[in-house]
């Protein structure tokens, strides 16, 4: 009997180990060194105290780092939102042949690291870059349009490298779906757009939510995308973190933002799951 | 007047022929089966109907209208699903309307429709309901509701009760006919279920391999089946391969085997012939009263009947009696079968499913 029990534990505990030591420990050390003080000449000091967040939250430097953070996030997630879920309807539809072929496109930037996608980006936003070579050439423009070192050029970046995540999250949530369902509004009337918008989209509504977490939290804590596009000029919060952490060397309020961020995520999402849940309370089974 | 007339329908998937040659029409307030197993082509021709398909060749008529060029959104017909497709965000109410609403029609007006219509499913207490809080029954109605309200000028019903259990398909199966009845409407079903076509319908077609096999009424098509497909899917029957002697006009005579048998009046030309006979026609009687004798090899107890295997000179025949609390025959018991001549049909052979 208790070795009935304790089977279960025995077989998930080095998952739970893996987890415990690689997740739970740093996290749990980072909010310990938010509460410690920094001092230039001796460091990090063992004090317990809220200086930290005081510090971030009294400042309206980092009001303006989370503000850009979160938009870039949010209009990350819309564009992919708007991209992805029409993307993922047609991949639904498409012979299984082509849509074999479509999966391995959409997936085939994931394969690639974000890092050599990024400078490929840059290559290309640059005041010398391709596109903008391309428009003067075409006579379009006589002076550069700005793209790198923009909150417009990350979240371009962004969303190629979110977009996979918001098709798949979709696609697994239209696959569901009874296609037959689309052939009744069909039957009693329904143009196809109408169809689309009346009875796949809220449909798709789980997927177009799980997509849009994905992509939210993974936007709003992208490092290597702004980092390369944004550089120091255009900072959002874990660029800051990093610099607070090896330019600075003030680690107590680098994690203080870091836990900051961390928090507001998990609040932003938890608020956006309830929201989307309760107005589509009879999709979500 | 016919309502549907379909002619010479083709329907071709590369190399095969999922339905050849399907002509048939159905008249205003009848309801009609389309009866076959599964890859008959049944639900082929009902998805070309509904303009899901399109025929490689041959006509579909509705009201003399040719569908052929119109899509399936402007034909106007109410289809019920085998899988109900009932859309899982909307309310009863809301499923239902849905049709009315791509009609434009004004919102009191729709309301009142909605409202008969769903009392004619007997469902108007759970109008607020959404589908996923519904039994599968309840569903089914939901379904029926919202195909109605539209009033097309044909209902299509693709295995509308499959996905129900065999008491609750009872249940339906007279439901779906009154509810047909009171809306008039003029109805195809689909079904594999010949029980359920025969409970349902004013006249089957029965489909093997994309063609029309017979087209008859439930009853003729159980008693006068044409062949053996027939006689063997409607029902259960005892095909026995025999012989048809020739002979002058008026009764059959039959061999097979070393053993005769009186047929009905036939006018198939001498030759191999299938006969087939139900079970439930196969009397028990006293020795030398029979017509073949044999042993009981298999009894099974239904409730309200007994099922047979009898093993004799013709093979092994089923027979089926109705459960009257008379002692019936035990396993491994000589028994001796009679039945009337006219009670035989003999068709082509080789005809047999």
């Amino acid at each position: 009997m208790t070795g009935d029990r304790a089977r279960p534990w025995l077989l998930s505990a080095p998952a739970l180990l893996l987890f415990a030591v690689m997740l739970v420990t740093p996290l749990v050390m980072t909010a310990i060194l938010s509460f410690n003080s920094f001092d230039f000449y001796g460091g990090i000091q063992p004090t317990f105290g809220f200086s930290n967040y005081a510090d971030v939250l009294g400042d309206s430097y980092f009001y303006e780092i989370f503000g850009r953070t979160f938009l870039i996030a949010l209009v990350t997630t819309v564009i992919c939102a708007l991209i992805g879920t029409p993307q993922a309807y047609f991949l639904l539809r498409m012979h299984p042949f082509w849509r074999s072929l479509m999966i391995l496109v959409v997936l085939g930037p994931l394969l690639i690291s974000v890092v050599v996608r990024t400078l490929g980006w840059a290559i290309l936003l640059g005041n010398n870059g391709v596109i903008n070579e391309a428009l003067r050439n075409i006579g379009l423009i006589e002076r550069p349009l700005k793209m790198m070192y923009t909150s417009g050029g990350i979240v371009l970046a962004l969303v190629h490298v979110m977009v996979p995540f918001m098709i798949l999250a979709v696609w697994a949530a239209l696959q569901r779906q009874d296609p037959a369902t689309e052939k009744a509004a069909e039957s009693l009337g329904a143009k196809p757009f109408t169809v689309f918008r009346r009875i796949v989209l809220p449909q798709a509504m789980p997927g177009i939510l799980s997509g849009s977490l994905i992509v939210f939290s993974l936007s709003a804590s992208a490092f290597a995308t702004p980092a390369i596009l944004g550089g120091r000029r255009v900072k959002v919060v874990s660029t800051t973190v990093y610099d607070e952490f090896l330019n600075t060397l003030n680690w107590p309020l680098g994690a203080a933002i870091a836990v900051i961020l961390l928090v507001s995520v998990l609040a932003i999402m938890v608020a956006w799951n309830r929201l989307v849940e309760k107005r589509f309370a009879a999709v979500f089974q | 007047m016919a309502i549907l007339e379909l002619r010479d329908l083709t329907k071709r998937f590369g190399e095969t022929i999922a339905v050849d040659r399907f002509t048939l029409s159905v008249e205003k307030g009848e309801f009609v089966s389309l009866l076959g197993p599964s890859g008959c082509g049944k639900t082929t021709t009902l998805q070309m109907v509904a303009g899901f398909e399109t025929p490689t060749s041959g006509s579909i008529a509705l009201n003399g209208r040719d569908l052929s060029k119109v899509p399936a959104r402007a034909r106007g017909l109410g289809i019920v699903f085998q899988t109900y497709a009932l859309f899982p965000h909307m309310t009863v109410e809301e499923n239902v309307g849905f049709g009315l609403e791509m009609r434009k029609v004004p919102a009191d007006e729709r309301k009142r429709r909605i409202a008969e219509t769903l009392d004619l499913v007997h469902l108007s207490h759970l109008s607020a309901r959404y589908p996923r809080q519904m039994s599968g029954g309840q569903r089914q109605r939901v379904a029926l509701a919202r195909a109605l309200v539209i009033e097309p000028e044909l209902l299509l019903l693709d295995e509308p009760l499959s996905n129900l259990d065999a008491k609750l398909r009872e249940e339906m199966q007279l439901e779906l006919r009154r509810i047909q009845q009171e809306a008039g409407v003029t109805t195809l079903l689909v079904t594999h279920d010949q029980s359920e076509a025969m409970a349902l319908s004013d006249r089957i077609a029965v489909m093997q391999g994309g063609r029309l096999i017979q087209e008859a009424t439930p009853f003729e098509a159980y008693d006068r089946p044409t062949n053996g497909f027939v006689s063997s899917f409607l029902g259960k029957s005892n095909a026995i391969d025999a012989h048809l002697e020739a002979g002058g006009p008026g009764a059959a005579q039959l061999r097979c085997g070393d053993i005769r048998l009186d047929g009905p009046v036939s006018s198939q030309g001498p030759g191999a012939v299938l006969v087939s006979l139900r079970p439930e026609r196969i009397e028990f009687c006293g020795e030398g009263e029979g017509i073949v004798s044999g042993t009981v090899v298999e009894r099974v107890f239904l409730g309200d009947q007994w099922l047979f295997k009898v093993k004799t000179g013709l093979g092994e025949l089923l027979v089926v009696r109705r459960n009257s609390g008379r002692r019936e025959p035990d396993l491994g018991e000589a028994v001796h079968l009679s039945w009337q001549a006219e009670h035989l049909r003999i068709l082509e052979a080789g005809s047999a499913a």
